[in-house]
Formats: C-alpha cells, sequence, structure tokens
C-alpha cells in the first residue's frame, strides 16, 4: 500500500495525522480508529486555532459595528465567505449563503422556493438513495402547496435507474433535487448528465453535496448547478454550519427565509424591505467563529490539494474493498462502479448494530443503522448497514485493524 | 429469589468476567436464556421505541405476578433484554414498579454500552414498568369497587 502514502509526497501521512490530536485517543485502551467520516470528520489544529485566535483576539458582532474590532470581524467573516466561494468557484462571494448546516439549506430552499413555484399538480424529483434531510423538507412542501414527490428508484448495486430518471424529468417537474454522493451506499450520481437534462427541459437542479465536497473537486460553474449544500463538519470544519450556494438571478427571484437582522434593509410596521444577498436570507448574528474555521478547514484541504485527496482517498477505499473481502460472510451493500468515501457492509447475517458495538469495544468507530436512510434500507430489504468511511488520515493500517476486528467479531457472534 | 437478588446475583457473575469482550460473551450468552415471545406476539404493537435493534416484549400476568417473554433481532440486546426479564419477571407488579435497578450501572454497563443501546436500555426498563403499573392499577381499582 505504499502507493497510496506517496501520493501525499512530500507530506507523509503521519505528517497529517499529527495535525489532528484526536487520532491519538485511546478508547478501551486502544488507538482509535476512526472510520465514521461519512458522520463527521476530525478537525485539524488549523481549524481549532483559527477559531481559538478568533474568540481571543477579534471577537465582536460583524456588519454593523462602527468599532475595530467589529470591522476586523467582519472582514474575518467575509473572507471566509470569499475562501468558501473559491473553493467551489462560485461566480460571486455573495452566491454563498453561510446556514447551520446542509439540513438547513434544503430547508431553506425548500422553503423558498416551493412558495415561489410550486403549485397543485407541480412536481418535485428526487431519488430514492437521499437522505431524510433530501426527502422530509420536500415532502412538506409539497403537501403544502399540493404538489408531488417523484423519485427515482435506483439497482440492487445502488445505481440510479437512468430510464426512470429519462421518464420522470419529462413529467411537470419544478426541481429536481438529489445527492451527489450517497451517504448509505457511496454511489456517485451521474451529476452532469442529469443536470444537463434537467436545464434542457428549464428545470432547477439542487444538489446536495455533503458526501462529495470532502472528496470530490466541485466547481458549481462546471456543474451550471442552481443551488448547492454542503456542511462544514464533514470537510474539517466545526459543527454547526453549512453552506448554500445558489445562483445570483435566481437567490434574487427567492422571497426570503427567516426575518430578524441583517436581513433586512428597512424596518417599519407598514413595509420592511430586504437587504441584498447573501444577508436577505442571513437573519440573525451568523455563526462567526464557525465560518473562520470552515475558512481555514478548506485552506487545509487546499493545502494538499482535494485532487491528491481524492487520489488517495480512491486508493484506500480499494485496498479495503479488497481486504474486506476476505472476511468470511461478508457483503457489501452497494457496489456501483463509481463510489466516493464509504463502503456500507453487513456482516453474516449478524444486526449491524451487533457489529458496531464490537468494532467499539476493539477502538474501531463506524456507523451502524439505516444512515437516515430509511427507504434506501427498505428497498433493499434489511434493517441497517455497517458503514466505514474515509477521510484524508485515514491508512492502510486502519484498514488492516478494521479487517481483523471484523474476523474477531464474526468469531464472538457466532 | 427478589429483585434484589437478582440484581447482586447478577453483579456476582459479572465480577468473573473482567475484560470486556469476555462480558460481551457472556451478555450473548444471556441472550440464549431469555424466554421467548410467542412468535404471534411478533407485532409492531409489541415492538419497544428506542431501539436501534428491534425488541418485542410481552407481558403475561398470572396468579398476581408479571411474566415476560420477548425476543430481539440484535444478539446483545437480546442478551440486556434477558438479563433485565431475569431481573423484573415473576414479581407483583407493586415490586416491579417500585423496584430501584441498580445492577446495571454496577457492572458499569451503561458507561461502556453505546448511547443508543443504553436509551434502549432506559426504554425496555420504562415499558416494564409502564406494563406493572397498569397492572397494579387494575388490581387496585378492583378492589375499590
Amino acid at each position: 500500500m505504499s502507493h497510496t502514502l506517496n501520493i501525499y509526497e512530500p507530506l507523509s501521512i503521519e505528517a497529517i495525522r499529527a495535525e489532528f490530536p484526536i487520532l491519538q485517543t485511546l478508547v478501551y485502551g486502544n488507538p482509535l480508529v476512526y472510520l465514521d467520516n461519512a458522520a463527521t470528520t476530525q478537525k485539524p489544529l488549523s481549524v481549532l486555532e483559527a477559531m481559538d485566535v478568533y474568540y481571543k483576539t477579534i471577537n465582536a458582532n460583524v456588519h454593523r459595528g462602527v468599532h475595530h474590532l467589529s470591522q476586523v470581524a467582519t472582514d474575518a467573516f467575509e473572507e471566509a465567505r470569499r475562501k468558501v466561494a473559491s473553493y467551489i468557484n462560485a461566480a460571486h462571494d455573495h452566491e454563498i449563503i453561510f446556514t447551520r448546516g446542509t439540513t438547513e439549506g434544503i430547508n431553506l430552499v425548500a422553503s423558498v422556493f416551493g412558495r415561489a413555484n410550486l403549485k397543485a399538480g407541480d412536481e418535485v424529483l428526487i431519488t430514492a438513495m437521499e437522505h431524510h434531510s433530501n426527502i422530509v423538507p420536500w415532502q412538506l412542501a409539497c403537501e403544502y402547496y399540493g404538489a408531488k414527490l417523484k423519485v427515482i428508484p435506483f439497482s440492487e448495486r445502488g445505481e440510479l435507474d437512468m430510464d426512470a430518471f429519462a421518464a420522470l424529468i419529462k413529467g411537470p417537474v419544478k426541481i429536481l433535487s438529489f445527492t451527489y454522493v450517497s451517504n448509505s451506499l457511496g454511489t456517485i450520481n451521474p451529476v452532469n448528465e442529469m443536470i444537463h437534462a434537467a436545464h434542457e427541459r428549464g428545470i432547477v437542479v439542487l444538489l446536495d453535496a455533503a458526501q462529495a465536497v470532502q472528496h470530490i473537486p466541485i466547481d458549481v460553474q462546471e456543474l451550471d448547478v442552481d443551488f448547492l449544500v454542503f456542511s462544514s463538519h464533514k470537510i474539517y470544519g466545526p459543527t454547526g454550519l453549512g453552506v448554500l450556494y445558489g445562483k445570483e438571478a435566481l437567490l434574487n427571484k427567492l422571497p426570503p427565509y427567516q426575518g430578524g437582522g441583517e436581513m433586512i434593509r428597512t424596518v417599519s410596521f407598514e413595509k420592511t424591505t430586504y437587504n441584498d444577498l447573501p444577508f436577505k436570507f442571513e437573519a440573525g448574528t451568523p455563526d462567526i467563529a464557525g465560518a473562520i474555521g470552515l475558512g481555514a478547514a478548506l485552506d487545509y484541504v487546499n493545502s494538499i490539494g482535494i485532487d491528491r485527496i481524492k487520489l488517495a482517498e480512491e486508493a484506500l477505499m480499494e485496498y479495503a474493498q479488497e481486504m474486506m473481502s476476505g472476511v468470511p460472510g461478508i457483503r457489501f451493500v452497494g457496489e456501483a462502479a463509481n463510489k466516493a468515501g464509504v463502503i456500507s457492509f453487513l456482516l453474516g447475517n449478524h444486526h449491524p448494530f451487533d457489529v458496531g458495538e464490537i468494532l467499539d469495544k476493539q477502538g474501531i468507530a463506524v456507523r451502524t443503522g439505516h444512515h437516515c436512510c430509511q427507504p434506501v434500507m427498505d428497498r433493499l430489504g434489511i434493517p441497517g448497514t455497517v458503514r466505514a468511511s474515509f477521510s484524508v488520515y485515514n491508512t492502510p493500517e486502519d484498514v488492516d485493524r478494521l479487517v481483523k476486528g471484523l474476523e474477531k467479531t464474526a468469531k464472538m457472534l457466532g | 429469589m427478589t429483585i434484589k437478588e437478582q440484581q447482586d446475583e447478577i453483579i456476582e457473575e459479572f465480577a468473573y468476567y473482567p475484560e470486556w469482550m469476555e462480558k460481551y460473551e457472556y451478555i450473548i450468552q444471556l441472550g440464549k436464556e431469555l424466554p421467548l415471545i410467542e412468535e404471534k406476539y411478533k407485532t409492531d404493537d409489541h415492538l419497544i421505541r428506542g431501539c436501534q435493534s428491534r425488541v418485542w416484549m410481552h407481558p403475561e400476568y398470572r396468579d398476581g405476578k408479571v411474566w415476560f417473554t420477548a425476543d430481539s433481532d440484535a444478539l446483545i440486546t437480546k442478551g440486556l433484554v434477558g438479563m433485565v426479564i431475569r431481573v423484573l419477571s415473576g414479581h407483583t407488579p407493586k415490586e416491579i414498579v417500585d423496584a430501584e435497578i441498580y445492577f446495571i450501572s454496577a457492572i458499569a454497563l451503561n458507561s461502556h454500552l453505546s448511547p443508543t443501546r443504553s436509551n434502549g436500555l432506559l426504554s425496555m426498563l420504562k415499558q416494564i414498568k409502564n406494563y406493572a403499573l397498569a397492572y397494579h392499577l387494575q388490581d387496585v381499582k378492583r378492589e375499590t369497587t
């Protein structure tokens, strides 16, 4: 596996791991093997320091203060927005809206796009492999406006049925909202093809990049996507912050989401006028430290290069798939040709919960259950899966520990 | 054996297994001794909410005592249900309602179980106590009318 490590040269994997102090944790006396990165990634020192420095030296409320600290804090906050815009190659900084996370980003769009565009008889198109957060907000909107939620099915292997998609997209669809990478199966969906097909019919597209942005280079202009959402904490940044990217023209046409400070221009009891982008969608004091933390996280990713991270993770996933195949009774769930970040599996007939618990006792952190994708599990007729998910700091040794751990687990569960 | 004696017995048994892996093997073993629920009761009505795995439980009230049968699709959960039932099954509703459950923390299970697992354990205990309370109130009502 030395070729995986070489991808990071002149950086060493040891140097990368040294940036993440939590990786030194002992769990029940065993060195931690952290393979729950699809749930949240660990944070490098540079992110922790950036947030610490913010609170220690420049903490103030942004945008409205006349005093020095407020100005410095505003500059730092807006600099973070610029970093996000640059990371996904947005045309304008003000196309970046800070949210609380992917979930809030989708709720925002479902709410305001629904208000502006949905009516009885319209359709909203999603896929059967969405996270609950890309299902429920649309169900709420559809219910309210009398629109219909349509679902693109996927195959046993975990790939979208593109014939069904071609037929469904011809319906009275107003918006196509789907995930770039499946959090439960790891499938990378054919985003270019789908966005193109939607745009040919004038259909707006929201892309859930929560499981993509940390594994795959993203260029929103090249994708030509209308909305894109992701969470800071899945790309080495702090929790509680997310990003909604939207094309300027579209965002300008939509009504505000929440009302409050920051999002207004003038307020009177007769008539309130709203602020410009991005502030129109950022009511209240934003998560300033969080945004600065995300900025530092993106700097961190850039310092290694998302292309190199992608190559290293692909090599590691390949190694994991190969080594895990040797575990008696293992069954992979989701065998799409293109996958990123996630290996979902079952061990014999054992309940994922049992497998996860015995792995945990060996210091190996994985996720078990339906991964907020109950319809995926229903489709495959299983209660859930065990999910190992990978990140920049994972090593072939982590994979070896997982494989040994699984062998021990199989023995214990009988 | 009283509920207290049952708990003390389990605590003593677990003391034989200093290693966590051994404790888990023992929990799985206890699952095999669980009085199994009849297949016909494995319905949604008998499911206990709050567990990541499925747990079905059925109470039976006879001769003034409550007897529980149960099952789970996960082995560790099955062992945990087995322990809880071993402690609380076969006692009067009043005894069950009043019982102070300390064996879980005494064998340090709660600090080693995953949070979802210990939440599930709490839901189980709550459900058992709810059943017992219902039988108890039924009896009180019968005595007063």
